[in-house]
Parts: structure tokens; sequence; C-alpha cells
């Protein structure tokens, strides 16, 4: 669901936060309209309000984990866990955490990726957080989600800044509520 | 002062929450693993609160971070001091116009790129990643806010490996780091 239908109707900050996103034809190949959120994260105010929306919804949720995706959910997710008193889970490609991991699978357009989180970095039955930039087609959040499910958490929901058309309209991704900011920018 | 000051009492708690993991990624290297930093919320917010406390009165504008684990310092970093957060990627991520600087490794090179327009003329920047080694890395994102016309303040590491001597690399920049490993 999108922050609008969810209590944030007409709320400034979200025309804001949208205004901030520039969009970028032909990248990384042509047809895919980017959207690219390094302009808001360089916009001070744009950032802030971000970030207080996230935090105002997951602070009274008892979340002790905020799983971000690499890399952009990096820029969101360590600003968000720190507010709510929350762990921060680097969620990385593969080969890039050190020492035991596990690891799952997702489809990309052409082909296949893998994501990788850190044993014991999590404990069975505690309430997560996924958080990236942006949800497309949801595979990544998936993979996420599985991760988070192997080890016996719980994921509360997922969070994006950006939701683009694939999930319109949907209020759950793979059985996990979806939680999301703005539509793209056309 | 460029460390930290040892007695501060959040250092020791930073610093035993650094994991090291040996032969990572490859054979001779102590690899100084932040992530268990990170599942600590006292520690972590401890390691955020002392570059806050440093950086917030010197008019910093620009908090530039190296990707990728400079992007979970860095935010929060900009964030509680007002500052913009840029990152600094490597190739053929950033959309559009970008600066793009290549710098030598041990064995061949590689590219750390900077959108154009990111940072004006004047600006001033501190660089964040977690760790300096070499300082190859830290130089070429020097380099790249340099050509944009912004002025480094600083460099801000959370761990520093002093042995390899990355301080002398900076072009006489300053480097502030919370803890020193070997």
């Amino acid at each position: 669901m999108f922050a609008a239908e969810n209590g944030l109707k007409g709320d400034p900050r979200l025309k804001g936060i949208s205004d901030s996103i520039t969009v970028v034809p032909h990248f990384p190949k042509p047809g895919i309209m980017f959207q690219d959120i390094t302009t808001l994260v360089s916009n001070p105010k744009a950032f802030k309000d971000t970030i207080d929306i996230f935090v105002d919804r997951y602070r009274d949720m008892d979340i002790s984990v905020v799983a971000g995706v690499e890399a952009r959910g990096f820029m969101f997710a360590p600003t968000i866990a720190l507010a709510i008193g929350a762990k921060f889970i680097p969620l990385r490609k593969p080969g890039k955490l050190p020492g035991e991991v596990i690891s799952e699978a997702y489809e990309l357009e052409y082909g296949k990726d893998r994501l990788e989180m850190h044993v014991g970095a999590v404990q069975r039955g505690e309430r997560a957080l996924v958080i990236d930039d942006l949800v497309a087609t949801g595979g990544t959040l998936s993979a996420a989600t599985r991760l988070l499910e192997r080890v016996g958490a719980e994921v509360v929901e997922c969070a994006c800044v950006i939701g683009l058309p694939e999930v319109k309209g949907r209020c759950r991704l793979g059985g996990k509520p979806l939680y999301m900011l703005v539509e793209p920018r056309q | 002062m460029s460390v930290c000051k040892e007695d501060d009492p959040r250092i020791d708690g930073i610093q035993s929450r650094i994991r090291v993991v040996p032969n990572f990624p490859k054979p001779g290297i102590m690899f100084q693993d932040i992530t268990t930093l990170l599942l600590d919320p006292k520690a972590f917010k401890d390691t955020i609160d002392l570059f806050v406390e440093r950086y917030k009165s010197k008019n910093i504008t620009v908090v530039a971070g190296i990707e990728a684990r400079g992007f979970i310092f860095g935010p929060p970093i900009a964030l509680a001091i007002g500052a913009k957060f840029v990152p600094l990627r490597k190739p053929k991520k950033l959309p559009g116009k970008v600066f793009r600087e290549e710098y030598d490794l041990e064995y061949g090179s590689d590219c750390l790129e900077m959108h154009v327009g990111a940072v004006e003329s004047g600006e001033r920047a501190l660089v964040v990643d977690d760790l300096i080694a070499t300082g190859g890395t830290l130089c070429a994102a020097m380099n790249l806010l340099e050509r944009a016309g912004a002025e480094v303040v600083e460099c801000a590491c959370v761990i520093e490996i002093p042995d390899l001597k990355g301080r002398d690399r900076l072009k006489g920049k300053p480097l502030f780091v919370l803890v020193e490993s070997q």
C-alpha cells in the first residue's frame, strides 16, 4: 500500500519526496525510466522527511531488526534502525559478507542473482523490516524475506521509498505487507 | 586529534564489537568486520554520535560515502548535521553524467564515480568509509570532490590500519578515526 492510502493522504512531505527524485530515461538500458534517489539523499529536508515517515510508522511496532538490501537500501535502513533502536542487518551480493552466511537466489529479468545474510545475526522470533529504495517485481524483497524467515524471524513489513506499477494496488508481497511512499515520477 | 580519545568511554564498546575474520577475502588478510557493530544499537549509535559531535559545528555541507559500507555510516551523519549525502560508487551504477577517478589496487586498478552536479564549487565536504587501509580509495574519493570544486575538510573512518600508512596518502588532508587495528 502507498503511504497516501494509509494515513498520509495530503501530507506535503510526500510531494517533496517525490519531487526530489530524478528520472533518468533509458538507464541502465533503453526503455527503462530509472528512478534516481541520489537527488533525494542530497536534499536534507526530503531525506529527513523520508526517514521520519518510516520511523513514525515503525517505532511502536516492537521491531528489533531492520534489514537493508545492498546497496541503495543501505542509504535508508541504518538511520531507521538507529531511530527505532533496532539492529541493522546488511543483505549483500555474494562474496561480500565475511564468515558464515546463508544465501537465497532470485530471478532477474535475464538470469539469476543471490542475496546473502550472516548466520547468527538474527534470532528466532525477532520482528524484522526489510528496506530498499524501490520495489519493481518484488524478486529482491521476496529473497530478503525468505532469508529472514529461514532463521525464524517474523517479517513484519517490507518498505520502499518508490513502488513501481507492477506492485501498484498490491498491499502484500509474498504474503507480507508492503509499504511504499511514492509512485515513480514520469 | 586524529584518533579519537581512548578515554572516551564509548570507544571500548565500539572496538569490542568489531569482529576480525582471518583470511578474508583472501589468505593473509585479517578482515575488520563492522557488521557485528551494527548489531549493537548502542555501539552503532555511539559510533555515529562521535562523528556528529566532531563535525556538527564545522559547516560541513556534503558527506560523501564510499560504496558500499560508507553508505551505512555516511547518511546518519549527514542527516544529523544537516548536510547532503553523496554516494561515491563503483562504475556504471550512477545514472547520468559522472566524474570518474581511477585508482591502483595491489593488482590492477579500480574506479570510483560521482555525479556531476552533486556537489557545488566551494562546498565543505567530509569523506566517510568504514575503514582506511592503504588510502587508495579515500584518495580517489577526495580527488572526485576536489574536481567538482569542493573543499575536503577531513576523511572520517571507523577503523584505521596504521601499518598500511593510508594516512600519508591523503594529500595532506586530516584523517579522523575511532579505533586503530593491527
